[in-house]
């Protein structure tokens, strides 16, 4: 045996546990959602195997209970809207906020600089659960903010404020937000300042550097860190669950329904597969414009 | 600097303020889910004294003590697997050019971060649902099995960077002193490598302990990680007690995660 075929043997032996385990417990299965997909549901969950695409219609469309004619299904279009616009209103959010705190960490001295990155990525590495939890404390009727307003006299009964979109929303850019301010802050690091320092000395005004100079530098890490908030929240299912505690759903929560209460398997497959789809086509826009951005400049 | 106006573009006293606020906004509710957890009145709103008795509550209480248990179990072998697996990966497809299938095969390791958490879970809830009616088992391998496979990009990017920045030649001197690849392995290559190994079990030790979703779709009926019994807890009236439990979660993640970046600057010296 060669060498290089040695190398190339030796390569794969090493790799086969990895791969067997990701093959075994992430990327094989979701061959499965796709065939679930495609059955009939059975009375009581699980799947009958014969083919349906009742699932796929039942995704955005509705068969009327009694002349049996298609129509959209508002309920479902409703929840892929809410998805669709709460993530759009969370990544929205998390740059107004992260973009300036990114800006703020870059321009520390260098040294200080990890630390201030460590202090947003700490909220990040610790359990998604207990920071929504620790955000819902604060909302909640009986929360932080309505015992504080009513000791003041402000308001006389607590602010509804949990169970709302808003809520939702508040949840996801608070679960989120590193992951805005990471990117931003890695393509601010290696700008150059004395770009901005050139354009003030030509009298340009703020307003006019920030969207002349800065952000055209720093559109990569912006990019990326709209598309790594946009999709977790498309997908989020812990956080709406409780922010919203089961009245504003979204596309996670529609899609645990069917296989807890609503016992219909494949469309709980097929609501999956779109669910991954979009996601697809959103990292797929995020690679094609990181490649032309690498073309532009090199 | 000899500049006439004192002017520093770096500082925006706008976005000074934004940041500032991001930061208080970030640890506010962590620090006040903290302090409510020594409350000693019921509320997690009205401060009544302070008392230990709702850590003692969670200490006391078996389905906290069973959750606990097991999510050690399954975070410290999901964390043992996949860091074993993800080196053996890393050592494979580091410092190697392209070779035919390393699109694929950076694709696949990489793959839990891509896909959404959800769709994952309902591929496994599918996936193991088959197994189970097939084979009767219902243990916990399942789950040790799922937390492996989403833990092992998290191993892996560490030991990747480490493999990445380390020193070829003595390897290669280890080599031409007929070191066996085995003993150059152990003797030269895996000390160096250490602090990513350390750091990549760490990151996917945490990873595990924390996961919500996954854990929820592949459980067998009765068993209950910590994560997975405090979001049930939820529905409920809540207590300080679920605050107390949150925050000896806090303190362990937090201490590895602070651990986890000490290891990997001393690799910057």
């Amino acid at each position: 045996m060669s060498a290089d075929a040695q190398t190339e043997r030796n390569r794969w032996l090493l790799l086969t546990p990895a791969l067997t385990i990701l093959t075994l417990a992430a990327a094989g299965p979701l061959l499965i959602v796709v065939v679930y997909s495609f059955l009939t549901a059975g009375d009581y969950g699980g799947v009958v195997w014969t083919f349906s695409t009742d699932a796929w219609f039942s995704v955005v469309a509705e068969r009327d209970f009694f002349d049996e004619t298609l129509s959209f299904s508002d309920a479902h279009l409703a929840i892929f809207w809410r998805s669709v616009k709460l993530s759009l209103m969370t990544t929205a959010v998390a740059f107004l906020v992260g973009f300036p705190t990114a800006y703020f960490i870059a321009t520390r001295p260098a040294r200080k600089r990890d630390f201030w990155m460590l202090l947003i990525m700490i909220p990040f590495w610790t359990n998604l659960l207990i920071r929504t939890f620790a955000v819902m404390e604060i909302i909640r009727n009986e929360g932080v903010v309505n015992t504080v307003l009513m000791k003041l006299g402000l308001i006389e009964a607590p602010i509804q404020m949990m169970y709302t979109e808003f809520a939702v929303t508040l949840g996801m850019f608070y679960v989120f937000l590193p992951l805005m301010v990471l990117p931003i802050y890695a393509s601010m690091e290696r700008m150059d300042f004395s770009l901005v320092e050139a354009a003030y000395d030509l009298y340009a005004s703020r307003w006019k550097v920030l969207r002349r100079v800065i952000l055209p530098l720093i559109k990569p890490g912006a990019v990326a860190g709209s598309i790594l908030v946009f999709v977790p929240s498309l997908g989020a299912y812990v956080t709406p669950r409780i922010m919203g505690g089961g009245k504003q759903l979204m596309l996670g929560n529609l899609i645990e329904l069917q296989f807890g209460q609503g016992r219909n398997w494949p469309l709980g497959a097929a609501l999956s597969i779109t669910l991954l789809a979009i996601v697809m086509v959103a990292l797929i826009i995020y690679v094609r414009s990181s490649e032309s951005e690498g073309a532009h400049h090199g | 600097m000899a500049k006439p106006r004192a002017f520093d573009v770096r500082q925006q006293t706008g976005f000074t303020l934004v940041a500032l606020s991001c930061f208080v906004m970030l640890y506010l509710p962590i620090i006040l889910l903290v302090i409510y957890s020594f409350n000693a009145g019921t509320s997690i709103a009205i401060w009544e004294g302070f008392s230990w008795q709702w850590y003692a509550a969670a200490w006391e209480n078996e389905k906290v003590q069973e959750a606990t248990v097991l999510s050690l179990i399954i975070a410290s072998s999901a964390s043992l697997v996949a860091t074993s697996v993800a080196v053996m990966a890393a050592l494979a497809t580091t410092r190697t050019g392209k070779f035919r299938g390393s699109g694929l095969v950076f694709a696949m390791i990489n793959q839990p971060l891509m896909i959404p958490e959800i769709v994952t879970a309902v591929a496994l809830l599918l996936f193991f649902a088959m197994i189970k009616v097939a084979t009767g088992y219902t243990g916990i391998w399942y789950l040790i099995i799922a937390h492996s496979a989403f833990c092992i990009p998290f191993a892996y990017m560490p030991v990747r960077a480490r493999l990445q920045s380390m020193d070829l030649n003595l390897e290669q001197a280890a080599a031409d002193l007929y070191g066996r690849p085995w003993q150059v392995f152990r003797r030269v290559t895996l000390p160096q490598l250490w602090p990513g190994v350390l750091a990549g079990a760490m990151l996917s030790f945490v990873i595990s302990l924390d996961d919500v979703v996954i854990t929820e779709f592949v459980k067998s009926a009765g068993q209950d990680t910590l994560p997975t019994y405090m979001l049930g807890q939820l529905r409920r009236a809540i207590t300080p007690e679920v605050n107390a439990i949150s925050t000896v979660l806090l303190a362990i993640s937090v201490a590895l995660v602070v651990a986890f970046y000490l290891l990997s600057k001393s690799k910057e010296k």
